[in-house]
């Protein structure tokens, strides 16, 4: 479009269209009336350290992940007590053993935690990512640590920014050995869940480490350190998914931490007043940018929520310390909704329709974890009705119906299964081959079933039929399969 | 496009649209355009080493490259490792399946699984054609699945029908070949009632005689129920050999099975013949027996 059609454009548009003024030939988001807050992208975030009640209930809440390091070494019954065997197609959970046919406790499972995080995100935004996520407490680690090394956030980037040195390798090595320590342990930590963890050491030990082991624990162990060590907030704000869903999961009702614009505006550095002069009508806020100092992920509340705010709460710990300096009342920045600020209430937790149907959702999920763990048997029949053919005519004038049968025991003692047919019809015969069949502990045993039925008995072409199992060494152990009879149509 | 560039110092191409969207000519970092021409480096690599031209040679071999490496033979060592390790693994089973009777087979369970697991490719390779996945059955092809054996359903049987072949062998027109038209429809009637167990009915006498007189008691036994198992068909069960349709089961009667005039087959009888397998079965000493037992257990051996 030339300069002169342009023009004539946005002349029309002042002229006749709803948007009066608006220069609508000029598309900018900032035209529009769309704010981009700044990210923060002058290198490395070095975040103040201080503390504060936030600050306690994150090293609390991390704490959780010290089991993620201890839990392989827990032992019962003397197996390792949370152990996912993939060789053995077994799941062992303390006492419980899980395998493949119940896995749909774990879909049930996966089904709750998520309905959890969008239950927790609706009603104070995103705690996952300020307390809990991995990411935020191993970079919260490893930055404590680096503080531990190099010291307060001005010293850490003069040291940044000095020229390679001796002095400066001999902070720096050390940071990074232990960074890579921790970046072992987890790895390790991880595989271990997988396979026997002292047998893991020991073979560390004697170098016999496989190449799927080697590799896990290298890749991520490598990536703990460079995630945690060096991509830090770029991750929250580049690349993490969570942070994006979650951050669209926010609504008007969600509290977060924000800075109460009303109170802190305008903001201003507190000074004394000469005599004769009038006392400046400042806010709250006395711009002192310790908020931002403190950011782990290096953004400005003041400008409102924004999607570089993991909301872990450490402004609020930093502007506190700030107001009982200043003797004025704390939560100039705190939890709290947008709502609260536009003057109406927020209405109770109970009666908000998103809580109502995630809690629903997760009560259904939490329902079928426990009717999954509550009548899990320990056996399990599969009943595979022979495909081709799906029956055959006899010589005396019987149709007979083939199965392979599949008797999964999932018990700790060798089961003897006895297999019985249940259905209406009084001349019905059945051969079952073995006549008992041995199931080992954690194995599919099979066994073949012929049920004949005479042909003028057969009133429907498919007929229901049950198949019983029952172990004869110990006689509760029993389920049934219903199955169906197929024959030809009826003449 | 604009005419005029109110951004001329940063570097851009001139090309600008709605104003302020403008093409920028920035170069790509400089690991990339590295790597972008390793690329190409690589591409000489490839074609000297890899078989890349798609051309043969006088010989008709078509062209390798340095290595001499083809996909196809790599795929077979590949595979010959799998292979090994199978026949390692399962080399004393082998032995035993070899040595040991099939009735023997049949009673050691573990033998008997391994027998059946290994047959499921041989039988669709070599024996569903004609009978059906699973013994099914095919029109004019006798279900293997059922209980109705004319060779016999013990599995020693079933063995010798696998390795020698089968033909069967009815003749035309009773034994003598004498049967008249009207002969030939009371017996079909009469058979049909046998296998309803109507064969004693008086209104089948007629049938009856001609039973008798057209001889067909010397296969199919005095009742109309061989007395051994010798390729005769059972004529009071329910199972027909070919079908249970009145004409076709006439067509039997008065055209026979494989019945043959000057060396040729006469018009409208059956051909049944099972081919013997000793000879078509690779490794048929093992497999023969390997489909015994495998056709043994489809639902109706003996």
């Amino acid at each position: 479009m030339s300069e002169k059609q342009s023009e004539t454009a946005s002349k029309s548009g002042t002229d006749h269209s709803v948007l009066g003024g608006v220069e609508t030939s000029n598309k900018n988001l900032e035209n529009i009336g769309v704010e981009l807050l700044p990210v923060h992208t002058g290198g490395t975030v070095h975040a103040k350290r201080i503390p504060g009640t936030f600050r306690k209930i994150k090293w609390i809440l991390a704490s959780f992940w010290l089991i993620l390091f201890v839990g392989p070494y827990l032992r019962w019954d003397g197996h390792q007590a949370i152990l996912w065997d993939l060789a053995n197609r077994q799941f062992h959970f303390f006492g419980l053993t899980i395998l493949p046919q119940d896995i749909w406790i774990l879909a049930m499972i996966l089904l709750f935690f998520a309905l959890l995080l969008a239950a927790s995100t609706a009603v104070a935004g995103r705690l996952w990512c300020g307390y809990f996520c991995f990411h935020t407490v191993w970079t919260d680690v490893f930055t404590w640590l680096e503080e531990k090394f190099e010291g307060q956030p001005n010293k850490r980037q003069k040291l940044d920014q000095a020229p390679m040195s001796l002095e400066k390798l001999k902070v720096k090595i050390p940071k990074h050995l232990i960074w890579l320590l921790i970046g072992f342990a987890t790895s390790f930590s991880f595989v271990a869940y997988f396979t026997d963890a002292i047998d893991l050491w020991a073979r560390l030990f004697a170098f016999e480490w496989g190449s799927v082991e080697t590799t896990i624990v290298v890749v991520l162990g490598l990536s703990t350190y460079f995630f945690a060590g060096f991509l830090r907030e770029q991750t929250c704000i580049g690349f993490c998914p969570y942070a994006r869903i979650q951050g669209a999961m926010i609504d008007t009702q969600t509290v977060v931490p924000t800075y109460d614009q009303d109170r802190g505006e305008p903001r201003g550095r507190m000074r004394r007043v000469k005599p004769g002069e009038e006392a400046p009508d400042l806010g709250d806020c006395i711009d002192c940018n310790l908020c931002v100092a403190v950011c782990p992920t290096g953004v400005d509340i003041r400008l409102g929520q924004q999607f570089g705010c993991i909301t872990c709460g450490l402004c609020i710990d930093a502007c506190d310390s700030v107001m009982d300096k200043i003797k004025k009342p704390r939560g100039l920045i705190r939890y709290a909704s947008l709502q609260e600020f536009t003057g109406k209430k927020l209405p109770a937790i109970w009666k908000r329709p998103r809580v109502i149907v995630y809690s629903a959702i997760m009560t259904f999920a939490a329902g079928a974890i426990l009717y999954g763990l509550a009548t899990m048997s320990p056996i399990d029949v599969k009943a595979l009705h022979e495909r081709s053919p799906l029956f055959v005519q006899m010589s005396n004038g019987s149709i007979q119906n083939k199965w392979t049968l599949k008797v999964v025991n999932k018990g700790a003692e060798v089961m003897q299964a006895k297999i019985t047919i249940g259905s209406e019809f009084q001349n019905m015969e059945y051969d079952v081959s073995p006549a008992v069949l041995s199931v080992q502990p954690g194995t599919v045993g099979s066994a073949t079933l012929l049920v004949r039925i005479p042909r003028r008995d057969l009133t429907e072409a498919n007929t229901p039929i049950d198949i019983m199992v029952e172990d004869v060494n110990n006689p509760q152990i029993k389920t049934t399969y219903n199955s169906v009879f197929i024959g030809p149509k009826p003449r | 496009m604009a005419n005029h560039n109110p951004w001329p110092d940063e570097g851009n191409t001139g090309h600008i649209w709605d104003e302020d969207l403008r093409e920028l000519d920035n170069p790509p970092p400089l690991w990339w355009m590295l790597s972008f021409y390793a690329g190409f480096i690589m591409i000489i690599f490839y074609t000297l080493y890899y078989p890349v031209i798609p051309l043969t040679d006088k010989t008709g071999e078509f062209t390798k490259g340095m290595a001499g490496w083809t996909a196809i033979e790599e795929y077979n060592e590949d595979f010959k490792v799998l292979k090994d390790w199978r026949v390692a693994k399962f080399a004393d089973k082998e032995e035993q399946l070899a040595a040991m009777s099939v009735a023997d087979i049949l009673k050691d369970d573990e033998l008997r699984q391994y027998a059946v697991a290994t047959s499921k490719v041989l039988f669709g390779d070599y024996c569903a054609a004609c009978h059906g996945a699973g013994g099914a059955g095919n029109p004019n092809f006798p279900v293997l699945a059922d209980d109705d054996w004319l060779w016999g359903g013990q599995v020693a049987q079933i063995e010798a029908s696998i390795k020698n072949g089968r033909i069967g062998n009815m003749p035309a027109r009773g034994m003598m070949g004498n049967l008249s038209d009207e002969e030939i429809d009371n017996v079909t009637d009469y058979v049909i009632a046998l296998s309803e167990g109507k064969g004693s009915d008086p209104q089948f006498a007629a049938g009856k005689a001609v039973y008798a007189k057209g001889m067909c008691l010397a296969c199919h036994g005095p009742a109309g129920k061989p007395l051994a198992p010798a390729g005769a068909a059972n004529l009071t069960d329910q199972v027909w050999r070919f079908s249970s349709d009145r004409d076709a089961i006439r067509n039997v009667i008065a055209n026979g099975v494989n019945v043959k005039k000057n060396g040729e087959y006469i018009e409208g009888t059956r051909q049944a013949i099972m081919p013997a397998f000793k000879e078509r079965l690779p490794n048929a000493d093992v497999n023969v027996k390997r489909l015994a037992v495998y056709i043994h257990q489809l639902g109706g051996g003996q």
